[in-house]
């Protein structure tokens, strides 16, 4: 069964590659992006959380380092944005670790609240923040020609899409290898039972830390790359607590703890997304995350290892 | 030199008097039984000594380093293993996954965890179920997996903390079989227990707590002797 | 304003105490308390005041539905499906509300009470007085509710050991039910005294949930009159962090106090933990 597997991810992975050759049509092309955009997104989330079992609702906070870090420095000329990307995921874990030091001395319902509180302390200050454009939101300068230095393309915007998918293929190549190391035992002995993990010798404490440390990184090099794509960014759109949830929605629905999760979460979510938004019109917006909550409703009652577990379940009674 | 020493352990929660001026020693290699009714601040003395809550007074000290104020990893690392009362199995990992989390603290590679694992679950007589689920085992089998976890960090104190509670008398002489080997073995062994027949059969040393305090700390034949024991706890059908 | 923070907060504070269940759909159902005050008034022209029997009641159901229909299934499921459970419920209510009514904001017009009260030099709005002393007079109820009524009783031995409590042949799930209608009968009164003054719109219950949650913090989870204090404590805070500071930054004064008392005495104020 291993072969078959093996195959099919192949599959997969070419048909991710050669997709831009074969479509050009920018609008499904767009739709891919955003889908790997969350896929990694809530990749990363899924580090902390799913398999750490620290439940973050306010990770928007590390996405907005990332975003602004390189806005910050390609509207100010200071670096290419590669740079950025390298320093507003250090920011990100540097972030991490402040955050981190007390809260998660917190349990359970009480860390999720804290980490909302966090969340909408940093959007407040942000929207305050004049040195990074405030509520007004930050327009990264147009850069000609098209080039990966200045990580910007505007004759095409295949490469955007080759980038993020490298950004999905870090993260689950990320999880994958730490799922299968000693690491990634101690983060599920975290997560069930912290008590009996640490008269086991675990530690406790830097274990949490390295999952926040990985997770921010990650999640502030998707920053990054979002702000480059889109070339303007504010607090709305990169620090909300919306943006927080979705993240977190994304990887529930497709199942914590999992390493294909959060992509199945983003590739049902997603498009599931736009669908509504085409076709019920100005309503649209609201009526996907109406389905959203439903959904989320469902899963948690029905099967809390989202879509995965669900298919495992059914690949088990087959 | 004792390999673990409390002196003069006092916790408090509130008003309550958990532990009050608790002292006693351990030597390598000695098996020493810990009774009490309940509520007499057993449970409490094994967090104070693993680093589960910090006393308000004294110190303990484990050969000789005063590990007071160590965090429960810590000490672990330092050679004390314990099981819990309220058994805390990981219940999304099989058993082979559960002893290697204990594994890993002498290792850090996956394979050589999973051997020291193996080898673990072999010793407590659960070889076979390595690839079960922890969730789906009996409690005898969850405390033999408990049992396994602690050893796999390769302990030089291992603190039990009720192993024959809410198991079936079928399975008792089997888990105290165990405990007898793991003595003989040369480990050194706090034991609480509520089985007196148990506790009487296996301790080197019983430490008798009552309400938080040491009332007694002798030799099986005197504590079953002791006065204030038998007031306290056993009753009269005890007396020699 | 603190007082109605304080009666949102008890609703919270009882649905905790009673199953260790933080409901993340609370401001949620506040915000539909607040529309249904609304549209009874904009179709009926009954005051908000006048309705709050309505409201009350049309919240209780609420909350009684969402425990027997989705709570109950989540009491001993891991925290994570807890949490999410009622995030979900959040998510689906706040965007229905949008989906039926739109993002607007509804104002109440011509309120029953209205108009300011000038003291010491302070401009206090009449309809924010009333719905102080409505707000205290709903927790005061509540108070001798839950320790004078037998019923009242029974949700808190309940609370306090739901085992203990079954066996002395309360039925537990009855008092879930209950808590969660009360909880949602608490939101219901202080989502009708809000519209009285405030803007109703399907984002209006997040501030206020969050609000609500530190203040079941700083009295401690499950220890209900305590969350009155901790309601006055943050309505405090919020005012003063808006004389201090530019308004905008007054809500991290709250959170910060949030973080500040959770860390240091994670049993709040008067907590029993």
């Amino acid at each position: 069964m291993a072969h078959g597997r093996l195959a099919l991810g192949v599959a997969l992975l070419a048909a991710a590659l050669l997709f831009p050759a074969f479509v050009t049509l920018p609008y499904p092309r767009d739709v891919l992006i955003r889908i790997f955009l969350f896929a990694t997104l809530a990749q990363a989330w899924n580090v902390l959380a799913g398999y750490c079992g620290q439940i973050s609702l306010g990770h928007a906070i590390f996405f907005g380092t990332g975003a602004y870090t390189s806005g910050v420095f390609v509207a100010r000329d200071v670096a290419s944005p590669w740079a950025a990307m390298l320093v507003g995921a250090l920011l990100a874990v540097v972030l991490s670790q402040v955050v981190g030091a007390p809260v998660f001395r917190l349990r359970g319902h009480y860390f999720a609240i804290a980490t909302i509180a966090v969340g909408e302390i940093v959007h407040i200050l942000a929207v305050n923040w004049d040195f990074i454009g405030a509520a007004r939101g930050l327009y990264i300068p147009i850069k000609r020609p098209d080039s990966l230095v200045n990580f910007q393309f505007h004759q095409s915007k295949a490469v955007y899409y080759y980038i993020v998918l490298g950004l999905l293929l870090l993260g689950l190549g990320v999880t994958r290898l730490i799922e299968r190391s000693r690491l990634g035992y101690y983060f599920r002995a975290v997560r069930e039972e912290q008590d009996a993990a640490a008269s086991l010798g675990v530690p406790v404490a830097r274990t949490k830390r390295v999952a926040f440390a990985i997770s921010a990184a990650l999640t502030a090099a998707c920053g990054t790359f979002y702000a480059q794509y889109l070339l303007f960014i504010d607090p709305e759109s990169v620090l909300p607590l919306s943006l927080s949830i979705l993240i977190c929605l994304v990887a529930v629905l497709g199942g914590v703890g999992t390493l294909w999760g959060p992509l199945v979460g983003a590739v049902v979510l997603i498009p599931l997304g736009e669908v509504t938004r085409i076709y019920l019109g100005g309503t649209g917006k609201a009526l996907d995350l109406v389905i959203y909550g439903a959904l989320i409703m469902i899963v948690s009652v029905v099967q809390p290892a989202g879509l995965v577990g669900i298919a495992r379940r059914f690949r088990r009674a087959a | 030199m004792s390999l673990l020493e409390v002196a003069g352990v006092t916790k408090r929660f509130g008003g309550l008097v958990a532990n009050r001026d608790v002292s006693f020693t351990v030597a390598p290699g000695e098996l020493v039984g810990v009774i009490g009714p309940n509520g007499a601040g057993k449970s409490t003395l094994f967090d104070v000594v693993t680093g589960f809550q910090r006393p308000d007074a004294g110190t303990v000290h484990l050969d000789g380093e005063d590990i007071t104020r160590r965090r429960p990893d810590e000490i672990s690392r330092r050679g004390v293993a314990r099981t819990f009362q309220k058994l805390r199995p990981f219940t999304g990992m099989t058993a082979l996954e559960n002893v290697m989390v204990g594994a890993f603290q002498k290792t850090g590679h996956v394979a050589d965890a999973r051997d020291i694992a193996r080898r673990a679950l072999a010793s407590v007589g659960l070889g076979d179920k390595a690839d079960a689920h922890a969730q789906g085992l009996s409690t005898g089998q969850r405390k033999r997996l408990e049992l396994a976890r602690a050893l796999a960090t390769a302990p030089r104190l291992l603190l039990l903390d009720e192993v024959t509670g809410g198991v079936d008398q079928a399975t008792v002489p089997g888990l105290v079989r165990l405990v007898r080997d793991l003595h003989a073995g040369g480990l050194a062994l706090v034991v609480i227990e509520h089985n007196m027949r148990v506790i009487m059969e296996i301790s080197q040393r019983i430490v008798a707590l009552q309400l938080g305090q040491v009332i007694a700390d002798a030799p099986p034949a005197d504590i079953v002797r002791d006065r204030r024991v038998i007031d306290a706890y056993l009753g009269e059908s005890w007396r020699a | 304003m603190g007082l109605v923070y304080a009666l949102i907060a008890a609703g919270l504070s009882l649905i905790f105490g009673l199953m260790e269940i933080v409901n993340f759909a609370h401001g949620e159902m506040l915000m539909l308390a607040m529309f249904a005050s609304f549209w009874t008034w904009a179709l009926w022209g009954l005051d908000p005041l006048l309705s709050l029997p309505l409201t009350a009641g049309l919240l209780a159901a609420l909350g009684w539905a969402t425990y027997r229909g989705l709570v109950r299934f989540i009491l001993d499921a891991p925290m994570l499906a807890q949490i999410f459970a009622t995030f979900g419920l959040a998510v689906f209510l706040r965007s229905g509300a949008q989906a039926l009514w739109g993002a607007d904001f509804h104002l109440v017009k011509d309120p029953l009470v209205e108009g300011r009260l000038v003291a010491a030099g302070v401009f206090v709005g009449l309809p924010q007085l009333v719905a102080s002393g409505g707000a205290l007079l709903a927790f005061g109820l509540l108070y001798l509710f839950i320790t004078r009524t037998e019923t009242g009783l029974a949700l808190q031995a309940t609370a306090q050991d739901r085992q203990a409590a079954s066996l002395m042949g309360i039925d537990t799930q009855r008092m879930f039910a209950l808590g969660w209608a009360i909880g949602g009968a608490c939101v219901g009164v202080a989502g009708g005294l809000l519209t009285t003054f405030f803007y109703v719109f399907p984002e209006v219950g997040a501030p206020f949930a969050l609000l609500a949650y530190v203040a079941v913090a700083l009295g401690g989870f499950g220890n209900v009159p305590a969350t009155l204090a901790g309601g006055v404590v943050v309505g405090l805070v919020e005012v003063l962090g808006g004389l201090l500071f530019d308004p905008s930054l007054k809500l991290i004064g709250v959170f910060g106090l949030y973080l500040v008392v959770v860390l240091w005495r994670p049993q709040g104020l008067f907590g029993r933990f």
